[in-house]
Protein backbone atom coordinates (compact mmCIF):
# COMPACT_ATOMS: atom_id res chain seq x y z
CA UNK A 1 0.00 0.00 0.00
CA UNK A 2 2.93 2.32 0.82
CA UNK A 3 4.45 1.73 -2.62
CA UNK A 4 1.02 2.34 -4.19
CA UNK A 5 0.94 5.91 -2.85
CA UNK A 6 4.66 6.45 -3.47
CA UNK A 7 4.23 5.74 -7.20
CA UNK A 8 1.04 7.69 -7.80
CA UNK A 9 1.09 10.12 -10.71
CA UNK A 10 0.47 13.82 -9.89
CA UNK A 11 -2.99 13.55 -11.49
CA UNK A 12 -3.95 10.58 -9.34
CA UNK A 13 -2.60 12.30 -6.21
CA UNK A 14 -4.81 15.27 -7.02
CA UNK A 15 -7.75 12.89 -7.51
CA UNK A 16 -7.17 11.36 -4.07
CA UNK A 17 -7.14 14.84 -2.53
CA UNK A 18 -10.34 15.74 -4.39
CA UNK A 19 -12.04 12.56 -3.19
CA UNK A 20 -11.02 13.07 0.43
CA UNK A 21 -12.12 16.74 0.32
CA UNK A 22 -15.41 15.83 -1.36
CA UNK A 23 -16.27 13.09 1.15
CA UNK A 24 -15.34 15.44 4.00
CA UNK A 25 -17.68 18.06 2.49
CA UNK A 26 -20.52 15.50 2.26
CA UNK A 27 -19.95 14.59 5.88
CA UNK A 28 -19.87 18.25 6.94
CA UNK A 29 -23.10 19.02 5.03
CA UNK A 30 -24.78 15.97 6.58
CA UNK A 31 -23.69 16.90 10.10
CA UNK A 32 -24.83 20.48 9.66
CA UNK A 33 -28.15 19.63 8.06
CA UNK A 34 -29.26 16.35 9.66
CA UNK A 35 -27.43 16.18 13.01
CA UNK A 36 -24.93 13.53 14.09
CA UNK A 37 -27.20 10.47 14.19
CA UNK A 38 -28.96 10.96 10.85
CA UNK A 39 -25.67 11.96 9.26
CA UNK A 40 -24.08 8.73 10.50
CA UNK A 41 -27.04 6.67 9.26
CA UNK A 42 -26.88 8.42 5.88
CA UNK A 43 -23.15 7.76 5.47
CA UNK A 44 -23.69 4.11 6.46
CA UNK A 45 -26.43 3.79 3.81
CA UNK A 46 -24.13 5.45 1.30
CA UNK A 47 -21.27 3.04 1.94
CA UNK A 48 -23.67 0.09 1.72
CA UNK A 49 -25.05 1.32 -1.60
CA UNK A 50 -21.50 1.97 -2.78
CA UNK A 51 -20.52 -1.63 -2.10
CA UNK A 52 -23.51 -2.94 -4.05
CA UNK A 53 -22.70 -0.61 -6.95
CA UNK A 54 -19.09 -1.80 -6.79
CA UNK A 55 -20.11 -5.41 -7.35
CA UNK A 56 -21.78 -4.46 -10.64
CA UNK A 57 -19.34 -1.72 -11.66
CA UNK A 58 -16.13 -3.69 -11.06
CA UNK A 59 -17.19 -6.25 -13.64
CA UNK A 60 -18.32 -3.56 -16.05
CA UNK A 61 -15.01 -1.74 -15.61
CA UNK A 62 -12.83 -4.85 -16.01
CA UNK A 63 -14.76 -5.90 -19.12
CA UNK A 64 -14.59 -2.43 -20.63
CA UNK A 65 -10.92 -1.98 -19.75
CA UNK A 66 -9.78 -5.25 -21.25
CA UNK A 67 -12.28 -5.94 -24.00
CA UNK A 68 -13.39 -2.39 -24.93
CA UNK A 69 -16.95 -3.66 -24.57
CA UNK A 70 -19.43 -1.51 -22.66
CA UNK A 71 -21.57 -4.41 -21.53
CA UNK A 72 -25.15 -3.18 -21.25
CA UNK A 73 -26.16 -6.67 -20.14
CA UNK A 74 -24.21 -6.24 -16.88
CA UNK A 75 -27.37 -5.06 -15.10
CA UNK A 76 -29.15 -8.18 -16.33
CA UNK A 77 -26.41 -10.31 -14.73
CA UNK A 78 -27.34 -8.76 -11.37
CA UNK A 79 -31.03 -9.32 -12.11
CA UNK A 80 -30.61 -12.98 -13.10
CA UNK A 81 -28.34 -13.61 -10.11
CA UNK A 82 -30.98 -12.16 -7.79
CA UNK A 83 -33.90 -14.13 -9.25
CA UNK A 84 -32.06 -17.43 -9.63
CA UNK A 85 -30.69 -17.03 -6.09
CA UNK A 86 -34.21 -16.25 -4.87
CA UNK A 87 -35.59 -19.30 -6.66
CA UNK A 88 -32.92 -21.65 -5.31
CA UNK A 89 -33.36 -20.26 -1.81
CA UNK A 90 -37.04 -21.23 -1.90
CA UNK A 91 -36.48 -24.66 -3.44
CA UNK A 92 -33.64 -25.91 -1.23
CA UNK A 93 -34.45 -27.65 2.06
CA UNK A 94 -32.48 -26.77 5.14
CA UNK A 95 -31.68 -23.86 7.41
CA UNK A 96 -31.63 -20.25 6.21
CA UNK A 97 -27.80 -20.48 6.24
CA UNK A 98 -27.70 -23.48 3.90
CA UNK A 99 -30.33 -21.97 1.60
CA UNK A 100 -28.47 -18.66 1.45
CA UNK A 101 -25.16 -20.33 0.60
CA UNK A 102 -26.91 -22.49 -2.03
CA UNK A 103 -28.50 -19.35 -3.49
CA UNK A 104 -25.11 -17.61 -3.76
CA UNK A 105 -23.33 -20.63 -5.25
CA UNK A 106 -26.01 -21.42 -7.81
CA UNK A 107 -26.78 -17.81 -8.77
CA UNK A 108 -23.10 -16.94 -9.30
CA UNK A 109 -22.36 -20.20 -11.15
CA UNK A 110 -25.42 -19.84 -13.42
CA UNK A 111 -24.66 -16.25 -14.36
CA UNK A 112 -20.94 -17.01 -14.82
CA UNK A 113 -21.96 -19.75 -17.26
CA UNK A 114 -24.20 -17.31 -19.15
CA UNK A 115 -21.27 -14.87 -19.22
CA UNK A 116 -18.92 -17.50 -20.68
CA UNK A 117 -21.41 -18.55 -23.36
CA UNK A 118 -22.18 -14.92 -24.19
CA UNK A 119 -18.51 -13.93 -24.54
CA UNK A 120 -17.44 -16.97 -26.55
CA UNK A 121 -20.54 -17.28 -28.71
CA UNK A 122 -21.74 -13.72 -29.29
CA UNK A 123 -19.24 -11.06 -28.23
CA UNK A 124 -16.08 -12.69 -29.64
CA UNK A 125 -17.15 -12.63 -33.30
CA UNK A 126 -17.82 -8.90 -32.94
CA UNK A 127 -14.54 -7.73 -31.35
CA UNK A 128 -13.65 -5.80 -34.49
CA UNK A 129 -17.06 -4.08 -34.58
CA UNK A 130 -17.60 -2.24 -31.29
CA UNK A 131 -20.85 -0.54 -32.33
CA UNK A 132 -22.44 -3.92 -33.01
CA UNK A 133 -21.23 -5.14 -29.60
CA UNK A 134 -22.96 -2.20 -27.97
CA UNK A 135 -26.22 -2.99 -29.73
CA UNK A 136 -25.78 -6.70 -29.01
CA UNK A 137 -25.27 -6.29 -25.26
CA UNK A 138 -28.12 -3.78 -25.11
CA UNK A 139 -30.38 -6.25 -26.88
CA UNK A 140 -29.27 -9.15 -24.73
CA UNK A 141 -29.98 -7.10 -21.61
CA UNK A 142 -33.53 -6.51 -22.83
CA UNK A 143 -33.98 -10.20 -23.72
CA UNK A 144 -32.69 -11.34 -20.32
CA UNK A 145 -35.12 -8.93 -18.63
CA UNK A 146 -38.03 -10.32 -20.66
CA UNK A 147 -37.01 -13.90 -19.88
CA UNK A 148 -36.83 -13.19 -16.15
CA UNK A 149 -40.26 -11.52 -16.28
CA UNK A 150 -41.72 -14.42 -18.23
CA UNK A 151 -40.30 -17.06 -15.91
CA UNK A 152 -40.70 -15.34 -12.54
CA UNK A 153 -43.53 -12.87 -13.19
CA UNK A 154 -43.62 -9.10 -12.86
CA UNK A 155 -44.49 -8.93 -9.17
CA UNK A 156 -41.70 -7.78 -6.85
CA UNK A 157 -40.23 -10.52 -4.65
CA UNK A 158 -40.25 -9.82 -0.95
CA UNK A 159 -36.94 -9.80 0.96
CA UNK A 160 -35.92 -13.25 2.18
CA UNK A 161 -34.68 -14.08 5.64
CA UNK A 162 -30.93 -13.53 5.91
CA UNK A 163 -28.69 -16.26 7.36
CA UNK A 164 -29.36 -16.82 11.06
CA UNK A 165 -25.97 -15.41 12.06
CA UNK A 166 -26.87 -12.13 10.40
CA UNK A 167 -30.50 -11.97 11.44
CA UNK A 168 -29.90 -9.99 14.63
CA UNK A 169 -29.88 -6.23 14.90
CA UNK A 170 -27.31 -3.85 16.23
CA UNK A 171 -27.56 -0.20 17.16
CA UNK A 172 -25.68 2.43 15.19
CA UNK A 173 -26.17 6.19 15.28
CA UNK A 174 -29.38 5.73 17.26
CA UNK A 175 -30.89 3.35 14.71
CA UNK A 176 -31.42 -0.39 14.90
CA UNK A 177 -29.82 -2.04 11.85
CA UNK A 178 -29.60 -5.68 10.84
CA UNK A 179 -26.20 -7.34 10.77
CA UNK A 180 -27.01 -8.29 7.21
CA UNK A 181 -26.40 -4.67 6.12
CA UNK A 182 -23.00 -4.82 7.75
CA UNK A 183 -22.42 -8.13 5.96
CA UNK A 184 -23.05 -6.47 2.57
CA UNK A 185 -20.45 -3.82 3.37
CA UNK A 186 -17.95 -6.45 4.49
CA UNK A 187 -18.71 -8.54 1.38
CA UNK A 188 -18.00 -5.49 -0.78
CA UNK A 189 -14.72 -4.81 1.03
CA UNK A 190 -13.67 -8.46 0.75
CA UNK A 191 -14.44 -8.44 -2.98
CA UNK A 192 -12.52 -5.16 -3.40
CA UNK A 193 -9.48 -6.61 -1.65
CA UNK A 194 -9.88 -9.94 -3.46
CA UNK A 195 -9.99 -8.36 -6.92
CA UNK A 196 -7.16 -5.98 -5.96
CA UNK A 197 -4.98 -8.93 -4.91
CA UNK A 198 -5.97 -10.88 -8.02
CA UNK A 199 -4.95 -7.97 -10.24
CA UNK A 200 -1.74 -7.13 -8.41
CA UNK A 201 -0.41 -10.34 -6.93
CA UNK A 202 -1.18 -13.07 -9.44
CA UNK A 203 0.13 -13.79 -12.92
CA UNK A 204 -3.36 -13.81 -14.40
CA UNK A 205 -4.03 -10.43 -12.76
CA UNK A 206 -0.85 -8.97 -14.22
CA UNK A 207 -1.90 -10.29 -17.64
CA UNK A 208 -5.34 -8.67 -17.21
CA UNK A 209 -3.77 -5.31 -16.29
CA UNK A 210 -1.35 -5.55 -19.20
CA UNK A 211 -4.26 -6.47 -21.46
CA UNK A 212 -6.17 -3.39 -20.33
CA UNK A 213 -3.23 -1.29 -21.53
CA UNK A 214 -2.38 -3.16 -24.74
CA UNK A 215 -4.06 -6.49 -25.58
CA UNK A 216 -2.14 -6.71 -28.87
CA UNK A 217 1.21 -6.68 -27.11
CA UNK A 218 0.05 -9.30 -24.65
CA UNK A 219 -0.71 -11.62 -27.57
CA UNK A 220 2.68 -10.90 -29.11
CA UNK A 221 4.26 -12.19 -25.89
CA UNK A 222 2.69 -15.59 -26.48
CA UNK A 223 -0.38 -15.24 -24.26
CA UNK A 224 -3.79 -16.38 -25.50
CA UNK A 225 -5.59 -13.17 -24.73
CA UNK A 226 -9.00 -14.54 -25.78
CA UNK A 227 -8.96 -16.96 -22.85
CA UNK A 228 -8.21 -14.02 -20.58
CA UNK A 229 -11.13 -12.12 -22.16
CA UNK A 230 -13.47 -15.01 -21.34
CA UNK A 231 -12.17 -15.26 -17.79
CA UNK A 232 -12.68 -11.53 -17.19
CA UNK A 233 -16.18 -11.65 -18.65
CA UNK A 234 -17.02 -14.60 -16.38
CA UNK A 235 -15.52 -12.82 -13.37
CA UNK A 236 -17.49 -9.65 -14.14
CA UNK A 237 -20.72 -11.58 -14.58
CA UNK A 238 -20.15 -13.51 -11.35
CA UNK A 239 -19.50 -10.35 -9.32
CA UNK A 240 -22.71 -8.76 -10.62
CA UNK A 241 -24.67 -11.90 -9.77
CA UNK A 242 -23.20 -11.87 -6.29
CA UNK A 243 -24.41 -8.27 -5.91
CA UNK A 244 -27.88 -9.32 -7.04
CA UNK A 245 -28.11 -12.18 -4.57
CA UNK A 246 -26.76 -10.00 -1.76
CA UNK A 247 -29.60 -7.56 -2.44
CA UNK A 248 -32.38 -10.14 -2.05
CA UNK A 249 -32.46 -10.42 1.77
CA UNK A 250 -31.98 -6.64 1.95
CA UNK A 251 -34.62 -5.30 -0.43
CA UNK A 252 -36.05 -8.29 -2.30
CA UNK A 253 -35.97 -8.59 -6.08
CA UNK A 254 -37.63 -6.42 -8.70
CA UNK A 255 -37.40 -6.35 -12.47
CA UNK A 256 -36.04 -2.79 -12.37
CA UNK A 257 -33.05 -3.56 -10.13
CA UNK A 258 -30.73 -4.51 -12.99
CA UNK A 259 -31.13 -1.29 -14.94
CA UNK A 260 -31.07 0.81 -11.77
CA UNK A 261 -27.63 -0.55 -10.85
CA UNK A 262 -26.43 -0.55 -14.47
CA UNK A 263 -26.92 3.22 -14.71
CA UNK A 264 -25.14 3.77 -11.40
CA UNK A 265 -22.32 1.45 -12.51
CA UNK A 266 -21.86 3.35 -15.79
CA UNK A 267 -21.70 6.61 -13.84
CA UNK A 268 -19.12 5.00 -11.55
CA UNK A 269 -16.79 3.82 -14.30
CA UNK A 270 -16.97 7.20 -16.02
CA UNK A 271 -16.18 9.03 -12.77
CA UNK A 272 -13.50 6.53 -11.72
CA UNK A 273 -11.84 6.44 -15.13
CA UNK A 274 -12.62 3.84 -17.77
CA UNK A 275 -10.77 0.60 -17.08
CA UNK A 276 -9.27 1.69 -13.76
CA UNK A 277 -10.01 -0.76 -10.97
CA UNK A 278 -8.95 1.62 -8.19
CA UNK A 279 -11.08 4.33 -9.83
CA UNK A 280 -14.09 2.00 -9.87
CA UNK A 281 -13.66 1.06 -6.20
CA UNK A 282 -13.31 4.65 -5.04
CA UNK A 283 -16.00 6.07 -7.33
CA UNK A 284 -18.47 3.37 -6.16
CA UNK A 285 -18.23 4.62 -2.60
CA UNK A 286 -18.29 8.27 -3.70
CA UNK A 287 -21.43 7.70 -5.81
CA UNK A 288 -23.09 5.69 -3.03
CA UNK A 289 -22.42 8.48 -0.51
CA UNK A 290 -23.53 11.19 -2.94
CA UNK A 291 -26.78 9.44 -3.66
CA UNK A 292 -27.51 8.75 0.02
CA UNK A 293 -26.78 12.35 1.10
CA UNK A 294 -28.75 13.82 -1.82
CA UNK A 295 -31.67 11.53 -1.02
CA UNK A 296 -31.61 12.56 2.64
CA UNK A 297 -31.29 16.25 1.73
CA UNK A 298 -34.23 16.15 -0.65
CA UNK A 299 -36.35 14.20 1.82
CA UNK A 300 -35.57 16.79 4.48
CA UNK A 301 -36.21 19.81 2.30
CA UNK A 302 -38.62 18.72 -0.47
CA UNK A 303 -40.27 15.76 1.20
CA UNK A 304 -39.43 13.58 -1.83
CA UNK A 305 -36.17 11.99 -3.05
CA UNK A 306 -36.06 14.20 -6.16
CA UNK A 307 -32.32 14.93 -6.04
CA UNK A 308 -31.19 11.35 -5.53
CA UNK A 309 -31.03 10.27 -9.18
CA UNK A 310 -29.87 13.64 -10.49
CA UNK A 311 -27.08 14.09 -7.96
CA UNK A 312 -24.86 11.31 -9.30
CA UNK A 313 -25.33 12.48 -12.89
CA UNK A 314 -24.40 16.02 -11.89
CA UNK A 315 -21.35 14.67 -10.10
CA UNK A 316 -20.37 12.80 -13.26
CA UNK A 317 -20.66 15.95 -15.37
CA UNK A 318 -18.54 17.96 -12.93
CA UNK A 319 -15.83 15.27 -12.81
CA UNK A 320 -15.75 15.05 -16.60
CA UNK A 321 -15.34 18.83 -16.84
CA UNK A 322 -12.51 18.84 -14.28
CA UNK A 323 -10.83 15.59 -15.38
CA UNK A 324 -12.10 14.32 -18.74
CA UNK A 325 -10.45 10.90 -18.26
CA UNK A 326 -12.19 10.40 -14.93
CA UNK A 327 -10.51 10.53 -11.53
CA UNK A 328 -8.13 7.61 -12.02
CA UNK A 329 -8.15 7.20 -15.78
CA UNK A 330 -5.00 7.30 -17.85
CA UNK A 331 -4.02 10.86 -18.69
CA UNK A 332 -2.29 10.07 -21.99
CA UNK B 1 15.42 -35.77 -38.39
CA UNK B 2 16.01 -33.09 -41.02
CA UNK B 3 18.55 -30.33 -40.46
CA UNK B 4 17.27 -26.87 -39.61
CA UNK B 5 16.92 -24.70 -42.73
CA UNK B 6 19.71 -22.13 -43.32
CA UNK B 7 17.17 -19.33 -43.33
CA UNK B 8 15.32 -19.14 -40.03
CA UNK B 9 12.64 -16.98 -41.65
CA UNK B 10 11.32 -16.92 -45.19
CA UNK B 11 8.73 -14.32 -46.16
CA UNK B 12 7.49 -14.93 -49.70
CA UNK B 13 5.53 -12.34 -51.62
CA UNK B 14 3.12 -11.36 -48.85
CA UNK B 15 0.20 -9.01 -49.43
CA UNK B 16 -1.20 -7.33 -46.34
CA UNK B 17 -4.17 -5.01 -45.99
CA UNK B 18 -5.13 -2.66 -43.18
CA UNK B 19 -8.86 -2.25 -43.61
CA UNK B 20 -9.21 -1.76 -47.36
CA UNK B 21 -5.75 -0.24 -47.77
CA UNK B 22 -3.33 -2.51 -49.60
CA UNK B 23 -0.17 -1.85 -47.57
CA UNK B 24 2.16 -4.68 -48.57
CA UNK B 25 1.98 -5.48 -52.28
CA UNK B 26 4.60 -8.19 -52.47
CA UNK B 27 7.25 -8.31 -49.78
CA UNK B 28 9.82 -11.08 -49.65
CA UNK B 29 12.47 -11.35 -46.94
CA UNK B 30 14.98 -14.09 -46.19
CA UNK B 31 16.66 -14.05 -42.79
CA UNK B 32 19.71 -16.30 -42.40
CA UNK B 33 20.05 -18.01 -39.04
CA UNK B 34 22.33 -16.10 -36.65
CA UNK B 35 22.32 -12.88 -38.69
CA UNK B 36 21.15 -9.34 -38.10
CA UNK B 37 18.98 -8.33 -41.05
CA UNK B 38 17.53 -4.86 -41.38
CA UNK B 39 14.46 -3.67 -43.25
CA UNK B 40 15.15 -0.28 -44.81
CA UNK B 41 12.85 2.14 -46.58
CA UNK B 42 11.27 5.54 -46.38
CA UNK B 43 8.51 6.39 -43.91
CA UNK B 44 5.30 4.52 -44.73
CA UNK B 45 7.04 2.02 -47.03
CA UNK B 46 5.64 -0.96 -45.11
CA UNK B 47 8.51 -1.98 -42.83
CA UNK B 48 6.49 -2.02 -39.59
CA UNK B 49 3.60 -3.77 -41.34
CA UNK B 50 6.05 -6.47 -42.47
CA UNK B 51 7.07 -7.16 -38.87
CA UNK B 52 3.41 -7.10 -37.77
CA UNK B 53 2.53 -9.52 -40.57
CA UNK B 54 5.22 -11.93 -39.41
CA UNK B 55 4.07 -11.92 -35.76
CA UNK B 56 0.43 -12.19 -36.93
CA UNK B 57 -0.91 -8.88 -35.61
CA UNK B 58 -1.70 -7.74 -39.15
CA UNK B 59 -1.95 -11.07 -40.94
CA UNK B 60 -1.24 -11.16 -44.67
CA UNK B 61 -4.05 -12.08 -47.05
CA UNK B 62 -1.74 -13.96 -49.41
CA UNK B 63 1.84 -15.10 -49.68
CA UNK B 64 3.73 -17.41 -47.34
CA UNK B 65 5.75 -16.99 -44.16
CA UNK B 66 7.85 -19.86 -42.84
CA UNK B 67 9.71 -19.86 -39.54
CA UNK B 68 12.15 -22.72 -38.96
CA UNK B 69 10.44 -24.35 -41.95
CA UNK B 70 6.98 -24.13 -40.35
CA UNK B 71 4.26 -22.08 -42.08
CA UNK B 72 2.97 -19.17 -39.97
CA UNK B 73 0.04 -17.98 -42.05
CA UNK B 74 -3.32 -18.51 -40.39
CA UNK B 75 -1.76 -18.87 -36.95
CA UNK B 76 -2.72 -16.44 -34.20
CA UNK B 77 -0.12 -14.07 -32.71
CA UNK B 78 0.24 -15.91 -29.41
CA UNK B 79 0.88 -19.21 -31.22
CA UNK B 80 3.47 -17.58 -33.48
CA UNK B 81 5.20 -16.03 -30.44
CA UNK B 82 5.20 -19.41 -28.67
CA UNK B 83 7.03 -20.91 -31.66
CA UNK B 84 10.00 -18.76 -30.65
CA UNK B 85 9.56 -15.27 -32.04
CA UNK B 86 10.00 -12.21 -29.82
CA UNK B 87 8.56 -8.86 -30.85
CA UNK B 88 9.73 -5.40 -29.79
CA UNK B 89 7.20 -2.93 -31.20
CA UNK B 90 7.94 0.61 -32.31
CA UNK B 91 7.37 3.51 -29.91
CA UNK B 92 8.76 1.34 -27.08
CA UNK B 93 5.39 -0.01 -26.02
CA UNK B 94 5.72 -1.29 -22.49
CA UNK B 95 3.03 -1.81 -19.88
CA UNK B 96 3.26 1.56 -18.15
CA UNK B 97 1.21 0.64 -15.07
CA UNK B 98 3.18 -2.54 -14.40
CA UNK B 99 6.53 -2.48 -12.63
CA UNK B 100 9.72 -3.36 -14.49
CA UNK B 101 9.62 -6.73 -12.71
CA UNK B 102 6.03 -7.39 -13.84
CA UNK B 103 6.82 -6.27 -17.41
CA UNK B 104 9.50 -8.97 -17.48
CA UNK B 105 7.53 -11.62 -15.58
CA UNK B 106 4.61 -11.40 -17.98
CA UNK B 107 6.92 -12.48 -20.82
CA UNK B 108 7.75 -15.80 -19.12
CA UNK B 109 6.43 -18.76 -21.09
CA UNK B 110 7.52 -21.24 -18.46
CA UNK B 111 8.38 -20.91 -14.80
CA UNK B 112 11.98 -19.90 -14.29
CA UNK B 113 12.43 -18.19 -17.67
CA UNK B 114 13.24 -14.87 -16.04
CA UNK B 115 15.45 -16.34 -13.32
CA UNK B 116 17.44 -18.18 -15.98
CA UNK B 117 17.95 -15.06 -18.11
CA UNK B 118 18.29 -12.45 -15.36
CA UNK B 119 22.11 -12.29 -15.46
CA UNK B 120 22.15 -11.90 -19.23
CA UNK B 121 19.37 -9.29 -19.27
CA UNK B 122 20.79 -7.20 -16.42
CA UNK B 123 24.25 -7.56 -17.95
CA UNK B 124 22.90 -5.92 -21.11
CA UNK B 125 20.77 -3.34 -19.32
CA UNK B 126 22.09 -2.76 -15.76
CA UNK B 127 19.65 0.15 -15.26
CA UNK B 128 16.71 -2.26 -15.25
CA UNK B 129 18.02 -4.03 -12.15
CA UNK B 130 18.10 -0.72 -10.27
CA UNK B 131 14.62 0.21 -11.48
CA UNK B 132 13.16 -3.27 -10.94
CA UNK B 133 10.26 -2.23 -8.70
CA UNK B 134 9.34 1.03 -10.41
CA UNK B 135 6.30 1.30 -12.69
CA UNK B 136 7.24 1.26 -16.37
CA UNK B 137 5.61 4.66 -16.87
CA UNK B 138 8.22 6.23 -14.56
CA UNK B 139 11.14 5.19 -16.80
CA UNK B 140 12.88 7.52 -19.27
CA UNK B 141 12.44 6.91 -23.00
CA UNK B 142 15.76 5.07 -23.24
CA UNK B 143 15.00 2.92 -20.22
CA UNK B 144 11.58 2.04 -21.67
CA UNK B 145 13.24 0.93 -24.89
CA UNK B 146 15.67 -1.21 -22.88
CA UNK B 147 12.72 -2.75 -21.05
CA UNK B 148 10.89 -3.45 -24.33
CA UNK B 149 13.96 -5.28 -25.69
CA UNK B 150 14.62 -7.03 -22.37
CA UNK B 151 11.02 -8.31 -22.30
CA UNK B 152 11.57 -10.04 -25.63
CA UNK B 153 14.65 -11.76 -24.20
CA UNK B 154 12.90 -13.43 -21.24
CA UNK B 155 11.49 -16.39 -23.18
CA UNK B 156 13.56 -18.69 -25.39
CA UNK B 157 13.20 -16.94 -28.73
CA UNK B 158 15.10 -17.97 -31.86
CA UNK B 159 14.19 -14.77 -33.68
CA UNK B 160 13.69 -11.22 -32.48
CA UNK B 161 11.71 -8.68 -34.46
CA UNK B 162 12.78 -5.22 -33.33
CA UNK B 163 11.03 -2.15 -34.68
CA UNK B 164 12.93 1.18 -34.69
CA UNK B 165 15.12 0.60 -31.60
CA UNK B 166 16.84 4.00 -31.96
CA UNK B 167 13.72 6.10 -32.57
CA UNK B 168 13.65 9.22 -30.41
CA UNK B 169 16.67 8.21 -28.30
CA UNK B 170 19.69 10.33 -27.36
CA UNK B 171 22.94 9.41 -29.18
CA UNK B 172 24.53 7.94 -26.06
CA UNK B 173 21.50 5.68 -25.49
CA UNK B 174 21.48 4.67 -29.16
CA UNK B 175 25.11 3.60 -28.75
CA UNK B 176 24.18 1.53 -25.70
CA UNK B 177 21.22 -0.01 -27.51
CA UNK B 178 23.38 -0.92 -30.53
CA UNK B 179 25.87 -2.60 -28.21
CA UNK B 180 23.07 -4.59 -26.59
CA UNK B 181 21.64 -5.71 -29.94
CA UNK B 182 25.09 -6.83 -31.08
CA UNK B 183 25.52 -8.85 -27.87
CA UNK B 184 22.10 -10.46 -28.01
CA UNK B 185 22.60 -11.36 -31.68
CA UNK B 186 25.21 -13.85 -30.50
CA UNK B 187 22.30 -15.84 -29.02
CA UNK B 188 19.44 -15.13 -31.38
CA UNK B 189 18.71 -14.05 -34.94
CA UNK B 190 17.52 -10.46 -35.33
CA UNK B 191 15.27 -8.85 -37.93
CA UNK B 192 15.02 -5.16 -37.29
CA UNK B 193 13.45 -2.10 -38.78
CA UNK B 194 15.70 0.95 -38.56
CA UNK B 195 15.16 4.38 -40.05
CA UNK B 196 18.60 5.63 -39.03
CA UNK B 197 20.88 4.37 -41.82
CA UNK B 198 24.03 5.00 -39.77
CA UNK B 199 22.73 2.73 -37.02
CA UNK B 200 21.46 0.13 -39.50
CA UNK B 201 24.71 -0.03 -41.46
CA UNK B 202 26.77 -0.51 -38.31
CA UNK B 203 24.53 -3.22 -36.93
CA UNK B 204 23.25 -5.37 -39.76
CA UNK B 205 24.98 -7.85 -42.02
CA UNK B 206 22.10 -8.03 -44.48
CA UNK B 207 19.43 -5.63 -45.68
CA UNK B 208 16.12 -5.61 -47.50
CA UNK B 209 14.80 -2.36 -48.98
CA UNK B 210 11.03 -1.90 -49.13
CA UNK B 211 9.49 0.75 -51.38
CA UNK B 212 5.76 1.45 -51.34
CA UNK B 213 4.91 -1.98 -50.02
CA UNK B 214 7.23 -3.95 -52.31
CA UNK B 215 10.66 -5.39 -51.46
CA UNK B 216 12.93 -4.06 -54.19
CA UNK B 217 16.49 -4.82 -53.12
CA UNK B 218 18.19 -7.26 -50.78
CA UNK B 219 21.73 -8.26 -50.11
CA UNK B 220 24.79 -7.77 -47.94
CA UNK B 221 25.09 -4.52 -46.03
CA UNK B 222 28.76 -4.33 -47.00
CA UNK B 223 27.68 -4.06 -50.65
CA UNK B 224 24.99 -1.47 -49.91
CA UNK B 225 27.31 0.93 -48.08
CA UNK B 226 29.53 0.92 -51.18
CA UNK B 227 26.62 1.87 -53.44
CA UNK B 228 25.79 5.49 -52.62
CA UNK B 229 23.61 5.84 -55.69
CA UNK B 230 21.29 3.03 -54.54
CA UNK B 231 21.20 4.46 -51.02
CA UNK B 232 20.30 7.89 -52.35
CA UNK B 233 17.60 6.74 -54.77
CA UNK B 234 15.89 4.25 -52.48
CA UNK B 235 16.42 5.72 -49.03
CA UNK B 236 16.94 9.39 -49.77
CA UNK B 237 20.16 9.35 -47.75
CA UNK B 238 22.98 11.38 -49.24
Amino acid sequence: MHSYFAHLSPQHRRSWLLVVAYVAALLAISLADFGANTAGQTMFRGVLLGMLIFLVASGLSLIFGLLDVLNFAQGAFLLIGAYVGYDVYLRVDGSADVRFLAAIASGVAFVALIGAIMEMGLIRPLYERPVFQLVLTFGLGAIFLDLVERYYGADPKQPLAPPTLLNDNFSLFGQSLSYYRLFIIILGIVMMIGVFLLLNRTRIGIIIRAGVQDPEMVQALGINVRRVFTLVFVLGAGLAALGGIALVPYQGATLGMGNQFLILAIVVIVIGGMGSFEGTAIASIVVGLTRAVAEQLSLAHFNAPVLAETSVLLLMIVVLLVQPNGLFGRGD
Amino acid sequence: MSAAPDNILEVENIHTFIGEFHILEGVSVSVPRGSITVLLGRNGAGKTTTLRSIIGLTPPRSGEIRFNGQPLRGKRPHTIAQMGIGYVPEKRIIFRDLTVAQNLQIAERKKGDLAGKADFIFGLFPDLKRLYHLPGGHLSGGQQQMLAVARALVADNDLLLIDEPSEGLAPVIIEQMMGAIRQLSARTTVLLVEQNFQVASHLAERYVIIEEGVSVHAGLMADLVNDPELIKTTLGVA
